[in-house]
């Protein structure tokens, strides 16, 4: 595979994602030390710092030395979203956040940022084993953005503008994205020319592509600033521009994608000012033009920037996908399915042969209930639905048990979104995510619970619920109190409806685990 | 004390800990990581969360008893705190800072103060605990028995 200058070519070495090489920023040092053991036991060559600013520097130091940064959200030096615009823009790596809040607008924030996926602590091993899916996603869709659409970066261009010196290294910043756009349209076009001067064509052919450079952008910001953005058309900004080179179709496109651009900002700013974070509506009546680049975006997934994950111009579309992300990271998690199982079990051979000469390892299935969760979910009819484009990171999951899966999210998520809109505990999220994962893991664990000898037990329904309320129940609640006010939250008769056994609790399901602890 | 009856005391005592909620699963998922490589891992990390949690605890006391009470300050504190003892599965730790933060949210110092009291006691609670738990183990050991596998398999 070529080494172009910015983009490490370590993908696709041997033995990937073996040695996958990880970046993890925690200012807790239980977590990084957990953290470095689990990656490291993923055969992950780990890296570990506890401030985002050393973070950056190792990352400035050496361009290509990482694959992937895992970070924190809450860090005392730096923001962790502050730590991923940075690394997004200056070395477009995949990053990762995560949080033990995992509030729907946190995970939303992490999503807009260009997190390419949100985990909640506590994190479990099978989260870390699949990040490297991540990776390569974003080099395929490196790929693929390119083929249709110009790949620019317009956060990073206008961040660059707005800031100019006060980025640390602004001109080499610049020059690595440039190059990257560039350099990587070159690993796709065999004859593509170096530089600005290349003229862009017509949907005929695909191969010439115009590099929009920040002075090119300035000259079209500039442009669209004179005649005023309700105004503007393609014609009166090239003849503005003056750009002889510059087709109408290359600035109808640019403008196109910088609308998209403005109303992301516009909204990104009416979040800030809302003081629930979770934005319903679904577009800026503001924004000109919004309403039909709306259905363009619904069915565009390519969004245009080198970030990773964009989410497309409509409110509601954010909250689903926020929504799930959670369950989301659960799903990637399965991708590779029979193959984790597999290794799971040898991984817990070795743990505990040490401890037990026996070497019974069936044991600690449990510990890693979602493994099988997911082929067991019942087959749900696919909604056709635009908003199932949105879920990208399924698209180019190949296990036909993940597509099961996302069809069984994505008929899920109208249920979830209902009860979630209007509805200010965050704890949503974490609840459904478990919920989907568990359900037929209670059966699992009814087949097969075996503890200090006792034989199986009787499912007593009743008693798990209260333990689980119990325990879910503190999350943004008065400590012990009210519990019994929470169940009309949960029993979202939607879910009811499809579900037997409804399981809601907090993030770690291992409070399954506890609980059924109880039945003995 | 021979070998077996050590080892029924530590499942008990083990299960007993899940049962009173002490401890959840992230506690397995801590001993799953202890190999070869790093024999004593449990015991390191839960001894680097005491370490780290002490410290938190003293900035709380401190925060807290300031004339003018910074809730943004605590509520960071707090959160911090809330995401280590999830790191060893201290759940009634966790449960207490989630309580904790609310009322940072309220702005009520008495409760606020209520509830780090509350926080340390858990924190002291689980540490006595765990304590006593990697005791046994060490016994066990010593007396050339190995640790029983936590049979919470379903």
């Amino acid at each position: 595979m070529e080494n172009n200058g910015c983009l490490p070519c370590t993908t696709l070495r041997e033995g990937f994602p073996a040695g996958l090489r990880v970046l993890v920023v925690d200012d807790d040092p239980t977590w990084l030390k957990i953290l470095e053991k689990m990656l490291k036991k993923c055969s992950y060559q780990v890296t570990t710092c506890c401030l985002a600013t050393e973070a950056l520097k190792k990352l400035r130091e050496r361009k290509d030395a990482f694959d992937i940064v895992i970070s924190d959200v809450n860090m005392p030096d730096m923001n962790g979203f502050k730590l991923l615009e940075h690394v997004g823009l200056e070395m477009d790596l995949p990053v990762i956040m995560m949080s033990v809040d995992g509030e729907t607008s946190r995970v939303m924030k992490g999503v807009q940022h260009g997190a390419c996926d949100y985990l909640l602590k506590p994190v479990r091993m099978k989260e870390l084993r699949n990040i490297w899916q991540h990776v390569l996603r974003k080099r395929i869709h490196e790929g693929r953005e390119f083929e249709s659409l110009e790949g620019f970066d317009f956060e990073g261009i206008h961040h660059f503008m707005r800031n100019g010196q006060d980025q640390c290294c602004d001109d080499v910043s610049l020059f690595s994205l440039e190059d990257c756009i560039s350099s990587t349209r070159k690993r796709k076009d065999a004859d593509n020319k170096h530089g600005e001067r290349e003229f862009g064509d017509s949907s005929s052919t695909k191969k010439a592509r115009v590099v929009w450079s920040v002075d090119l952008h300035q000259k079209f910001v500039q442009a669209v600033n004179q005649i005023g953005l309700d105004k503007v058309g393609p014609k009166k900004i090239l003849d503005l521009m003056n750009v002889p080179w510059l087709s109408r179709e290359n600035v109808a496109s640019h403008l196109q994608k910088y609308r998209l651009y403005l109303s992301r900002l516009q909204r990104q700013r009416d979040q800030k000012c809302s003081s629930s974070g979770t934005k319903h509506s679904d577009s800026n009546p503001k924004d000109p033009g919004s309403s039909t680049l709306k259905n363009s975006m619904n069915k565009q997934q390519n969004v245009f920037s080198t970030d990773n994950l964009r989410c497309p111009n409509n409110g509601l579309l954010q909250l689903h996908e926020a929504d799930f992300r959670g369950t989301v990271s659960e799903l990637n998690n399965i991708v590779p399915g029979p193959n984790m199982t597999n290794v799971s079990h040898i991984g817990l051979d070795q743990t505990f042969s040490s401890l037990n000469s026996e070497g019974n390892s069936e044991v600690f299935d449990c510990t890693l209930p979602t493994q099988y969760t997911w082929n067991q979910v019942p087959q749900r009819k696919l909604q056709d639905d635009p908003k199932s484009q949105s879920i990208a990171s399924m698209d180019s999951s190949p296990s036909a048990a993940s597509s099961i899966a996302s069809s069984a999210v994505e008929n899920i998520i109208p249920a979830q979104s209902k009860s979630l809109m209007g509805n200010d505990l965050g704890l949503k999220t974490q609840e459904f995510d478990a919920s989907l994962s568990l359900i037929p893991d209670l059966e699992f664990y009814q087949q097969n619970l075996l503890w200090g000898g006792e034989g199986g037990f009787s499912p007593l329904d009743e008693d798990l619920h209260f333990f689980l309320l119990q325990s879910e129940c503190y999350d943004d609640m008065n400590f012990g109190m009210h519990n019994i006010e929470m169940p009309e939250y949960y029993y979202d008769p939607g879910l009811i409806a499809d579900v037997p056994n409804h399981l809601f609790y907090d993030s770690a399901d291992y409070s399954l685990v506890d609980q059924s602890l109880f039945i003995a | 004390m021979e070998v077996g009856q050590m080892q029924r005391q530590w499942l008990d005592y083990t299960r007993s800990l899940f049962i009173e909620g002490f401890l959840d699963g992230q506690f397995l998922q801590l001993e799953q990581l202890q190999d070869d490589n790093n024999p004593d891992f449990v015991v390191e990390v839960v001894s680097l969360f005491f370490q780290d949690s002490h410290k938190l605890l003293n900035d709380l006391t401190i925060a807290l008893d300031q004339k003018s009470v910074d809730f943004k300050k605590i509520d960071a504190h707090v959160h911090q705190l809330k995401g280590s003892s999830s790191s060893i599965g201290a759940q009634r730790v966790k449960n207490c800072c989630i309580a904790f933060r609310n009322f940072c949210e309220e702005q009520n110092t008495d409760a606020c103060l209520k509830c780090l009291h509350q926080v340390k006691q858990e924190c002291c609670l689980v540490k006595n605990k765990l304590e006593t738990l990697f005791r046994l183990e060490q016994q066990i050991m010593a007396a050339g028995g190995s640790i029983p596998m936590m049979e919470l398999s379903f």
